[in-house]
């Protein structure tokens, strides 16, 4: 059955089975930003937004959350609009494989959007549930941390 | 020095990744396509008496099922290495016999995967159970046979004993170690355990196939190897290669588990019969299960050595479990020693021998560090025990007797990969350098002067400080082995399209090998189209592994765009009416030597030699192999607190000096140390595979497994040090493997600094420090 949902600020129809998690139904409707790594909610790389909060969707029933804004890595910025946080991810090479990397951001975005002024601990903390085996996480952080700079320097908010 | 090599250039596909526009093999999907399912065994070791599909067939929306019912048997490696392989013939895609819980019994493609699944249930299998072999040690001349009489052999003249569960045996001398030991006035010995580990990389094995408008087979797949996957699928599916092209796109992570053909020949069958597009995606549990790890190691060294320090003779021994089948059971033994013992190369008298044995437990692989992961905590730990011992500072240690630029090791000569291996004199090094400056980085003079066992910081405290220490080697590519090409086109705007089989799975090798053209044609990187890799459309390559790609796939593109120089040097010459030894390449420009002035630009000379006279494609194609396998080198410090009532160790401080020649991307390769570090600590200090009694991997998830998160990273500290390896593009070596290698003996030398206990088995769990710590 296809049913409205709002995503990346857009509303969209999507084709889904009623016991569907919403990362196979985003997954089987192109939305192929969103990955999956573990399905059972331990990596974090189908992490999407809820009403601007990040969940695993492997753990999400679909149609739980027709109600609500989801957001995947393409509604933060795309290819030729890239956010200020994608381009700081790239700045400091904390783009190797980039399979995590949709998840990477979401989580990150959503701490900085409620606390532009992360310490490195805190920024630990809220990236704990974004599994990454390429880069040891640490050009990761550093991504998050540059952005937190620009945030203050051009006196930035996320958007 | 270099414009566009040395520098910390962007990613070329990184805006892509960090917005979710590239596509990984999962997230190609194509019209009628079938799912696929694999059911694999629950029996450690098994014979299957009957497989009975007829409920399952008459399912609606099944449509092929594979067993070895309907498979023809034929014998191969997994391995995905160069031919013949050094890997034995002793795997069968859907066979009869299940040797590890995990193995292949039979799949299903259906209209969906619910239905796949589904149907899987409904075949009943009738089995007859055998005894397995559980432990590694208990194998060798077992009155169980893993491989009795199914025909498996090497496929290289090496040793190979099935009847006694032997996969594997190497065996190496330099000197006479017996007598050398004997006459020695000190001895130690040491033994070391290391675990099972999955490479994890976040994303699962996964494998699309479909029919092209000429009947062609297309795999699109997780793979290093896309050219070994091409010729190994043509085997066992008995599909010529001419009707097999085989495309990688973006992967998202290897470390060698994407170096074996598993899924590939499964989708290959399934379309070629049903003539329908055919995807399989492995689960995280199947990865854990049924896909290759890191072998399973009982290494033991035995060091005979005077008062001053002087090691007489050294001896390692390693035992290794390939699991049910053999792949890469030689060429990672034998690594485990030639990665190892040429670090001192002034000992005289050394001895390697390994055996590689069968068990009924998960397969081993290739696996990042392939070898010399296993072998270094023994090796290492003992090296800190003589110095210990004599008195003396290890660093200084390790400066004295290292390998130095313009010496050898007769281990090079001795152990190769599946034959004699190839003398090697070393060019580059900066592991003195990467000594002192790591010495200096880490505070490590005062925190030994601070630490120790009986230390005032130390004694009677609950929790203890210790800092250690390792020196590690690796090598750049397997030499006279390994071999790769790449293709340049020139494009009537003065851009190049660049087509190489090496297989970016992560690292960056795109944009590396991007950066050698660019250093040559002095252009900038944004001028290269590059694509990696795709057996119809580039060159071929043997893939990522051997930490190859920047040292073998890029003197490839450098030697490709060397001879695309010459070209242009001609076109641009003859337009300006000049000599070709009157003009050179200046910013995507010829000019004349005498007047920079007089200069035609790329385009111009693209669109003349296209379009307008003595037309041309300006094109070229080199491959290389390399004569040598330059190693690259790595010194870690590693500061540790152990707290004596929970077991838990905590690292505070984690230095890294590594020498890679010329880090082409400064950024990518530190990008690469700092991964292999955290996946070393993981390894160290939490990953295992924990089995049943019947040999069931009990904690097949990631939670369970224990891969480290954000959280658990400590402090850490990288710097390359230069050294220029005249082999390499622009004096690169390699960097990928190498600083997995640190973590394990660099931690149980903290340890042994902090208590005085050594440690002999990895993981440094909390209740292994425990007993260890409670042992007299």
């Amino acid at each position: 059955m296809k049913l409205p949902f709002k995503i990346n600020n857009k509303s969209k129809n999507l084709e889904l089975f009623p016991n569907e998690t919403l990362l196979n139904v985003l997954r089987n409707n192109d939305f192929t930003e969103v990955k999956c790594g573990c399905n059972e909610g331990e990596c974090g790389s189908c992490t999407v937004l809820l009403d601007g909060k990040p969940v695993n969707s492997c753990q999400v029933l679909a149609m739980s959350v027709q109600e609500k804004e989801i957001t995947t890595v393409k509604g933060i910025g795309t290819l030729y609009t890239p956010h200020f946080l994608q381009k700081s991810f790239v700045e400091a090479g904390a783009d190797q494989c980039g399979f995590c990397s949709p998840g990477m951001v979401l989580a990150s975005y959503s701490l900085l959007k409620e606390n532009p002024k992360p310490t490195r601990e805190e920024i630990l903390v809220a990236l704990d549930g974004n599994l990454c085996r390429c880069t040891g996480y640490v050009k990761i952080v550093d991504a998050v941390e540059m952005t937190a700079q620009k945030l203050q320097t051009n006196n930035l908010e996320m958007e | 020095m270099f414009k566009y090599v040395n520098q910390p250039i962007e990613k070329i596909d990184g805006l892509a990744l960090v917005t979710g526009e590239e596509k990984y093999t999962d997230d190609f999907s194509f019209n009628n396509m079938l799912y696929v399912s694999v059911l694999h065994s629950g029996y450690a070791y098994a014979k299957i008496i009957d497989i009975d599909d007829s409920e399952a067939r008459k399912m609606h929306g099944v449509v092929e099922i594979l067993s070895y019912k309907n498979v023809n048997q034929i014998l191969y490696t997994t391995a995905g290495q160069g031919y013949p392989e050094p890997s034995p013939y002793d795997t069968l895609l859907f066979g009869k016999t299940m040797r590890f819980v995990g193995d292949n019994v039979c799949a299903v493609a259906a209209e969906s995967k619910e239905i796949a699944d589904e149907a899987l249930k409904k075949i009943k299998i009738t089995y007859k159970e055998l005894k397995p072999i559980l432990n590694l040690e208990k194998s060798e001349g077992s009155s169980i046979i893993i491989h009795k009489d199914d025909g498996a052999f090497p496929k290289i003249p090496v040793f190979y004993d099935a009847k006694k569960n032997i996969a594997s045996k190497v065996e190496a001398n330099v000197g006479d170690f017996d007598s050398a030991f004997k006459k020695s006035s000190r001895k130690i010995e040491l033994d070391f355990y290391c675990s099972y580990g999955s490479h994890c990389a976040i994303e699962p094995h996964a494998s699309v196939s479909y029919l092209d408008v000429r009947g062609r087979l297309v795999i699109i797949s997780t793979t290093q190897v896309p050219f070994h996957v091409r010729r190994i699928v043509s085997h066992v599916a008995e599909i010529p290669v001419s009707k097999i092209r085989v495309i990688k796109p973006r992967l998202g992570g290897g470390f060698g588990g994407k170096q074996e053909i598993l899924l590939e020949p499964i989708v290959a069958l399934m379309t070629w019969r049903t003539k329908r597009p055919a995807k399989l995606v492995y689960s995280r549990r199947e990865v854990f299960k049924s896909t290759r790890c890191r072998h399973e190691y009982q290494t033991k060294v035995s060091v005979g050595y005077e008062a001053d320090g002087t090691i007489n003779a050294l001896h390692l021994d390693a035992l290794e479990n390939a699991g049910g089948y053999g792949s890469h059971a030689l060429t990672v033994l034998a690594n485990a020693g030639s990665k190892t013992l040429p670090l001192l190369n002034k000992i005289e008298n050394l001895r390697f021998t390994g055996m590689g044995v069968y068990t009924n437990l998960p397969v081993g692989g290739a696996y990042r560090g392939y070898g010399a992961t296993e072998s270094y905590p023994a090796y290492a730990q003992a090296i800190d025990m003589v110095c210990e011992d004599c008195g003396l500072d290890i660093v200084e240690y390790y400066k004295k007797w290292c390998i130095k630029s313009g010496e050898t090791s007769a281990i090079f000569q001795a152990l190769g990969e599946g034959k004699e291996g190839v003398a090697m004199t070393i060019g580059s090094t900066s592991l003195v350098e990467c000594l002192d400056e790591g010495a200096k980085l880490s505070d490590w003079y005062e925190k030994r002067k601070l630490y120790g066992p009986n230390s005032d910081f130390n004694k009677g405290k609950r929790l203890k400080r210790g800092i250690g220490m390792v020196a590690m080697m690796q090598g750049s590519a397997i030499p006279e082995i390994d071999m790769a090409s790449a293709y340049i086109k020139m494009n009537d705007d003065g851009s190049f399209n660049l087509n190489v089989g090496a297989t970016d799975l992560g690292t960056g090798s795109d944009t590396v090998l991007a950066q050698i053209a660019s250093e040559v044609l002095d252009t900038p990187v944004e001028s290269f189209i590059v694509y990696s890799s795709d057996t119809d459309f580039t060159p071929f390559d043997t893939g990522a592994y051997a930490s190859s790609t920047t040292y073998l796939s890029g003197q490839a593109v450098r030697k490709c765009a060397e001879e695309i120089k010459k070209q242009i040097l001609k076109v641009g010459a003859e337009m300006l009416s000049l000599s070709i030894d009157d003009v050179e390449l200046n910013d995507s420009k010829v000019t004349a030597k005498e007047n920079i002035k007089e200069e035609v630009s790329f385009a111009e000379i693209c669109q003349y030699s296209l379009y307008q006279k003595n037309q041309f494609q300006i094109q070229a194609t080199a491959s290389h192999i390399s004569p040598k396998s330059p190693p690259p080198f790595a010194v870690h410090f590693i500061e540790i607190e152990v707290d004596t009532f929970t077991g838990i160790i905590k690292v505070l401080n984690y230095v890294a000096t590594v020498d890679c020649g010329t880090p082409i991307n400064p950024v990518t390769a530190e990008g690469q140390v700092e991964g292999a570090i955290v996946n070393g600590l993981s390894y160290t200090l939490f990953e295992n595979y924990y089995f049943s009694p019947h040999g069931k991997m009990l904690n097949d998830t990631f939670g369970k497994y224990g891969v480290y998160t954000a959280f658990d990273i400590p402090p850490m500290k990288v710097k390359l040090i230069k050294s220029y390896e005249e082999t390499g593009p622009y004096g690169a070596k390699s960097i990928s493997e190498i600083n997995i290698n640190g973590a394990l003996p660099g931690i149980a030398n903290a340890f042994y600094n902090a208590t005085g206990k050594r440690l002999h088995s990895g993981p440094f769990a909390p209740e292994y420090v425990l007993k260890i710590l409670s042992e007299k």
